[in-house]
């Protein structure tokens, strides 16, 4: 692995193997009654949060402190960020403080890749504007994999707002390095300009026909948040609208859970109920979305690890 | 002077594979003469939980567990510990992956827990081994039990059970290889280190 997680794409097979095995260890950790590892003792771990995260930020820092690391959160609101410090000088600052970790989320596609050419410390990208989150990726195959087994082979359908999703994006790359076949389930308005060339080149199928997708008993159908606070236009005439043309809907999960039994359903969350996934999917059996967050927590253990435990990790 | 001739026999001391320390015959006396040992000082089998150390430490606990029920004629729970987070020369050497811990059901509190590896050194793994079994629960004892004793000791750690006491340089290599886990046969061989 890389000094930094800053892409997906940074990640072999060979590295995802390994961090979803780690993780499945550290899941086990989880299950103790102390959940304590001395393995980062004396390391520190910073949580540099310029938008707002529940699951992500907490998770972070509990796989940090689980393993003894020192983590301090730092968020855009109430840091200098707010008095019109830079980004680079904000993680200059940071990073003279000798930190081993920086894990980044800001609004910014590239923000990640930018800071790690700024400091010495391990980036991990939390999540950058609408370009990726690899940890999510992770947890999301570990999840799946947990109740479908091995993804090599399975057929995924990731359904939303693709062009607002980081999660999507990070979630393709992933799928398609672990063996899955993905398709991509969108309005028109939704699909990401220039996706065509990068599906043509990484086997990605594309469709705005979410029946179809489901009656053919995909293993696993990921549905994306529908990102309402990075919208200024009109993507789609109304809520309503979207929920009937692209929400999994009663009637869909029933279609999908008739096409296959099996099948599981994803939610990066945070989920806005009866608009891209109704209640009745967000609890069903087939709902991993409470398993997503469980793992969360281990994924971030193994990432932070496997960038920190080693010789050669930033000091 | 070493020769390099092709004809010498495997196991010989010449042979650049390595000197073969231990037959299969050996080893499984040894673990025979250790499940004894075992039964003998914890006067019976109640109590007892076996955890191997990855990865050969695995497969001796499960031998272990199967020669004391043929003897004793009860089952003895036998998992694994993985110490790898608990090691202290994480930082000096490239990341490790994780191996697979499972402690049987019924925990280690209160247990005898018998640690089982093939080869004690340093003693270091057996320290970190030490650590992860005091986050996992408070054994009312907990013994080692080892194949082969090298010397070369870094700790004050001693094994209760010891197949064979072996001195060797540290220049050498004990290579250690089980049916189960390695295939072939089982064989205890010292590679390397200078001509004796």
């Amino acid at each position: 692995m890389n000094r930094h997680l800053l892409s997906s794409s940074d990640l072999t097979r060979d590295d995802v193997r390994m961090l979803l095995a780690t993780a499945a260890e550290m899941h086990e950790v989880q299950r103790r009654d102390v959940k304590k590892l001395p393995t980062l003792r004396g390391r520190t771990v910073i949580n540099l949060f310029f938008e707002d995260s529940t699951r992500t930020r907490s998770s972070f820092e509990i796989a940090g402190k689980w393993m003894s690391a020192d983590t301090i959160n730092i968020t855009g609101k109430g840091s200098s960020a707010s008095k019109g410090e830079s980004l680079r000088d904000t993680v200059r600052t940071i990073d003279a403080m000798a930190v081993d970790a920086l894990v980044i989320r800001h609004m910014a596609s590239g923000a990640a890749h930018q800071v790690s050419q700024w400091v010495d410390a391990s980036v991990v990208n939390a999540g950058d504007g609408t370009h990726e989150h690899p940890t999510q990726a992770l947890l999301d195959a570990y999840t799946m994999e947990q109740r479908i087994g091995s993804l090599d082979g399975a057929r995924v359908a990731i359904v939303g707002d693709l062009t607002h999703s980081r999660v999507f994006r990070s979630n393709a790359i992933t799928l398609r390095t672990l063996g899955a076949q993905v398709t991509l389930v969108a309005p028109p308005t939704l699909m990401p300009s220039g996706i065509g060339e990068w599906a043509r080149a990484d086997g990605l199928e594309l469709t705005d026909d979410i029946d179809s997708v489901l009656a053919s008993g995909p293993d696993a159908v990921m549905m994306l948040r529908v990102q309402r606070e990075r919208m200024s236009g009109g993507f789609f005439p109304t809520a309503r609208e979207y929920t009937i043309g692209f929400g999994l809907t009663r009637d869909r999960l029933w279609a999908l859970t008739e096409a296959n039994p099996n099948a599981v359903i994803c939610h990066p969350g945070p989920m806005n109920r009866g608009l891209e996934i109704s209640a009745d999917a967000a609890d069903a059996a087939q709902s991993l979305v409470l398993d997503q967050v469980s793992a969360g927590v281990a994924i971030r253990m193994a990432v932070l690890y496997h960038l920190l435990a080693g010789e050669g990790a930033a000091a | 002077m070493a020769r390099a001739d092709t004809s010498v026999p495997p196991g010989h001391p010449l042979d650049p594979a390595g000197r073969t320390v231990l037959t299969a015959g050996d080893v499984a006396r040894a673990l025979r003469r250790i499940a004894h040992e075992i039964l003998e000082r914890n006067k019976g089998a109640d109590d007892l939980v076996l955890l191997g150390i990855p990865s050969r430490g695995v497969e001796l606990a499960s031998r272990l567990a199967g020669l004391i029920r043929e003897v004793e004629g009860a089952d003895v729970p036998s998992g694994s510990l993985d110490a790898t987070m608990h090691r202290d020369d994480l930082r000096s050497q490239p990341t490790r992956a994780l191996m697979h811990t499972e402690i049987p059901t019924g925990g280690i509190d209160d247990k005898v827990v018998v640690l089982v590896d093939d080869v004690l050194y340093s003693g270091r793994t057996i320290r970190a081994a030490l650590d992860a079994l005091s986050d996992l629960g408070r054994p009312r004892a907990v013994r080692l039990a080892v194949l082969v004793d090298r010397g070369h000791r870094e700790l004050p750690i001693r094994a209760d059970h010891v197949g064979k006491n072996l001195p060797t340089a540290q220049s050498e290599k004990v290579q250690v290889r089980l049916s189960g886990f390695d295939g072939g046969s089982d064989v205890v061989r010292i590679a390397g280190g200078e001509d004796r």
